[in-house]
């Protein structure tokens, strides 16, 4: 299994007029040919602005690559030119977004939006664009295909749009697939649908996928494997089994027991996690999590922890890990719910 | 991927736990609208500048007049057209009257008239617009059709036709402009009033059992004041234009009484030989309006509430 | 979007009615009667009185003035004597569209133009360029800049002529004068239009599918920040029709405004009438088709769902 993408101690910050935003600090990860990497966080953990640094899609100024590297099939990301960029962009890797209903240019048909993105990247004559075009809404599951290609945003449901974008994403069949909460403004049946379809995309052409959620079902229903972000960071990463059901960072522990299940008692409460996320302004000194979590220590208020690794496939970023510090065991209330 | 051991002291790992005060992190004081869009405003350089312009030259309307000895309306045959000078700080104009004197007191009948039609008219505008945003049903559609038509009326063409059926002088003015001039604004409150209706504060409010009068008080209008002060601001140099226009063609302000209109009428005739005469009423026009255009940009972008916190 | 645009001329047609109404009434109230001035016989201002109407009700007055206006006539300047009033529209009529047409287009090409490099080069020179031409051109008064133009290139530099149409050299200052509003308009809501698209995610798509900036800007941006410019395409008409007035008065142009102008100076009623009922139903009629080319140029309004 070659290895698609490797991002190395990334480290992207935002000059503003308050100072520098440091949105991401310090992130590890890679994804694999064929495989589906699940990125879990609250929002402002700084998922999507790592996502949109793999395709320098962050408005650069003010953003800027403080630290760290990103390789894609072995070139450096963060060096490359606008021009250079530009073709790696829709051919190699595409992007969905989480708003079907804005991420469609209103003014333009859904089939040229598809075109444009054929004809930009692969030599093609226009006729065979369009076939392509079609071809594609036909693969993403939207009937009568020739008919809607003439057709314009508006006209469609907000399921079928987010089938547009994949369309448009894949049209170019790129290696890399990155999903922005593609369903989060969705209905729960249509979810279904369109990471059905994704599961489907997924096996067909043994593209990767980046999938960024912050629900765990999702997450469930596809990855392969996952990381854990908050405050800028990685806190855990690991397959899918490891992370379900032997999670070792408060966070994930505070993420599983906070969705309700299916059978749980009528009267029991949920269990939120007190607190909001830090202030990327000035982001604590230590671990980001301290203030939030139960386990606390007073290494954790003082000092980032190292990354530990709990086996070959799953690392955590806890002073819990460390050898003096006391055990913590993760009781299993969620076991097969999801 | 570290997994080499690292040194630390065993007391480091006592527990300590959650910390209240660190979780909830609010990074920015908590201001009401006015303060904070006052906080704003002053930011605006360039719209503080406008409002510092607006609020000189009010002040010289008031004692302008009173700074030097003449009388806006005394002639004097033998100091015609003369050009600027320590005893006539604007020069004089061709029936030798002090242009000082004249272009403040016009400031009074321009400035009065543009501020009293754009309040007049927001007002008829908001209540109409609001009563009908509001209340929809068969009034809103009532008044929905009669603006419809009114609206395509060129709103220059009335004005004239007024001025000719009332006359001359600052009144006819003011409600020449007020009678066509409300009609944008209702326009606009209606819309805005309509939007607001729909949003999940007036719903989540009427379920909280709150009263319709206090809806209206407490939720929407503060909502829609900032805007109607922007547009209002925004408006006041429409209408300056406007007195100057008619001015300018022969209706409006007559001489002896002037305004900035009549002035720059007058000093159109004589400016190839004497510009000054035009050129310094023209430059109080154009100052004032571009302070209140500027004003007005600043009202709007400090007022905006979705754009709190994300100033440049 | 047919009864849209059916919906659009009935309320169009109504308004003409409208004004037409309005009009006709608000003259009547004009002070004075138009002969007071002329040093005639009393019997010849009474057959003047009856030829114009003047001595019957004023019902009938009314229904007489439209039923003449449905055959085109407008009755006879009181003040340019053996003249018609349709006559006086005719011939002047060309003159101020082509000063109007000329303004019009200029206007929009440089504000678009303005607008367009203001928003791309956000918060640079550039940007602050253009704002400040955009809002000079919002506080001058267009009579100021037309005599500011005169005196600068005329009278100063040589180098443009100031009076009358004869030739191109001619149009270039008036049509200047006339569309510096407008182009300052056209500029400011341009830029705003620009930039709040920018910020839109489809924007973001668009890049994502590795499109070269200009076809960024062209294909995604501008079709959709124009929009916003065509729905104040209504007023900037206006504008520039009330803006005629002044221009051509200062430039001495043979136009409509001029004599519209003078009409309103001496008190010819039925100048007045004709040329006000002749703008306004212009001014109609240019709102009408302003509203109805949204209609079909944005597809949200013109492709119903079904």
């Amino acid at each position: 299994m070659k290895r698609l993408l490797e991002v190395d101690n990334l480290h992207f910050s935002f000059k503003t007029y308050g100072g520098e935003v440091k949105a991401v600090r310090g992130v590890t990860f890679y994804v694999d040919e064929g495989e589906v990497l699940g990125i879990v966080g609250e929002s402002g953990c700084g998922k999507s602005v790592t996502a949109q640094c793999i395709m320098r899609l962050n408005p650069e100024p003010p953003g800027y690559f403080k630290q760290g590297s990103i390789k894609y099939k072995g070139t450096e990301i963060t060096s490359l030119s606008k021009r250079e960029i530009k073709k790696i962009r829709g051919s190699e890797i595409g992007m969905i977004f989480q708003d079907p209903m804005t991420s469609l240019n209103p003014t333009m048909k859904i089939g040229k939006q598809i075109e444009e993105s054929v004809m930009n990247n692969m030599s093609v004559s226009r006729s065979e664009a369009k076939t392509r075009a079609v071809e594609m809404l036909k693969l993403v599951g939207i009937s009568d295909a020739e008919k809607r290609y003439t057709q314009y945003p508006h006209e469609f449901s907000g399921g079928m749009k987010q089938r547009a974008m994949i369309a448009i994403a894949m049209a170019c069949n790129p290696s890399l697939l990155i999903a922005d909460e593609p369903t989060t403004s969705l209905d729960v049946t249509i979810e279904a649908q369109i990471l059905d379809l994704m599961k489907e995309l997924q096996l067909k052409f043994n593209t990767s996928i980046i999938m960024i959620t912050h629900d765990l079902g999702v997450i469930a229903s596809l990855c392969h494997r996952i990381i854990v972000m908050y405050g800028g960071m990685v806190v855990e990463q690991g397959d899918l089994h490891e992370i379900f059901y032997n999670p070792k960072h408060p966070y994930t522990w505070g993420l599983l027991k906070s969705v309700p299940t299916l059978n749980m008692d009528k009267k029991e409460q949920l269990i939120p996690i007190d607190g909001t996320p830090p202030d990327l302004f000035s982001p604590p000194i230590g671990c980001p999590f301290a203030a939030r979590c139960e386990y606390a220590m007073e290494i954790c208020y003082e000092q980032l922890p190292p990354e530990y690794e709990i086996t070959v496939k799953h690392s955590t970023m806890c002073w819990l890990q460390h050898p003096n510090a006391p055990e913590v065991i993760w009781q299993e209330t969620n076991e097969g719910a999801l | 991927m570290e997994s080499t051991y690292v040194d630390v002291d065993k007391n480091k790992f006592n527990h300590v736990g959650k910390n209240k005060d660190k979780m909830e992190v609010i990074s920015r004081p908590s201001l009401n609208y006015w303060q904070d869009g006052w906080r704003r405003l002053k930011k605006n350089r360039i719209a503080f500048i406008g409002l510092i312009i607006i609020a000189i030259y009010i002040i010289l309307a008031v004692f302008g007049p009173k700074m030097v000895s003449y009388d806006y309306t005394t002639t004097d045959a033998s100091s015609t057209n003369l050009g600027i000078s320590s005893k006539h700080w604007f020069g004089t104009d061709k029936l030798g009257r002090d242009m000082w004197v004249r272009v403040w007191m016009g400031a009074r009948v321009s400035l009065t008239i543009g501020f009293t039609a754009a309040v007049i008219n927001a007002f008829i505008g908001v209540l109409i617009g609001g009563i009908s945003g509001y209340y929809s049903g068969i009034i809103d559609m009532l008044i929905m059709r009669i603006i419809d038509v009114l609206y395509g009326i060129p709103y220059i063409i009335v004005a004239i036709l007024v001025m000719m059926v009332l006359g001359s002088g600052m009144k006819a003015l003011i409600i020449a402009m007020v009678i066509v001039g409300w009609i944008g604004m209702a326009r606009f409150i209606r819309g805005e009033v309509l939007r607001l209706k729909e949003q999940d504060f007036v719903l989540a409010a009427k379920l909280l059992g709150v009263s319709e009068f206090k809806i209206i008080y407490r939720h929407m209008i503060p909502n829609v004041i900032g805007l109607i002060i922007t547009t209002l601001t925004m408006a006041v140099p429409g209408y300056i234009f406007s007195e100057a226009f008619l001015s300018y063609i022969g209706l409006g302000i007559q001489p002896p009484d002037c305004s900035w209109g009549s002035l720059a009428k007058i000093g159109a005739q004589t400016f190839r030989l004497y510009p000054y005469q035009l050129f310094i009423p023209a430059f109080f026009v154009c100052t004032t309006m571009l302070a209140l255009n500027l004003l007005g940009d600043g009202l709007r972008d400090a007022l905006d509430p979705k754009l709190r916190g994300q100033e440049k | 979007m047919a009864k849209y645009l059916l919906r659009r001329l009935l309320i169009s047609m109504l308004t003409i009615l409208v004004l037409i109404t309005a009009v006709w009434i608000l003259v009547r109230f004009l002070p004075g009667d138009p002969f007071t001035s002329d040093k005639l016989s009393p019997e010849i201002k009474e057959n003047m009185m009856r030829y114009y109407g003047f001595d019957k009700p004023l019902t009938t007055q009314y229904i007489t003035y439209l039923k003449n206006l449905l055959h085109g006539d407008l009755g006879y300047s009181l003040n340019y004597k053996n003249l018609t009033v349709a006559r006086i529209l005719k011939d002047s009529f060309p003159y101020s569209a082509d000063l109007g047409v000329r303004a019009l287009l200029f206007a929009i090409s440089t504000g678009l133009f303005l607008g367009i490099v203001a928003a791309l080069n956000r918060s640079r020179f550039l940007d602050y360029f253009c704002i400040i031409i955009a809002i000079i051109g919002c506080s001058v008064p267009d009579f100021i800049i037309g005599s500011l133009l005169q005196y600068v290139f005329g009278v100063k530099l040589k180098l443009l002529p100031v009076a009358q149409w004869q030739g191109f050299k001619y149009t270039i200052l008036p049509s200047i004068a006339l569309g510096f509003y407008t182009l300052a308009y056209v500029s400011r809501v341009m830029r705003a239009s620009m930039l709040e698209v920018v910020s839109q995610d489809y924007i973001k798509t668009a890049s994502s599918k590795g499109l070269s900036d200009v076809q960024v800007v062209f294909k995604h941006q501008i079709r959709n920040a124009i929009l916003p410019v065509i729905t104040v395409l209504g007023p900037i008409v206006a504008a520039i029709l009330t803006g005629t007035f002044v221009i051509e008065s200062i430039y001495t142009i043979p136009g409509m405004g001029k004599y519209y102008v003078s009409g309103v100076q001496t008190l010819d009623y039925t100048l007045i009438l004709g040329s006000t009922i002749f703008y306004g139903v212009l001014l109609v009629i240019a709102n009408t088709m302003v509203d109805m080319a949204y209609g079909i140029i944005d597809p949200r309004i013109r492709v119903y769902k079904k």
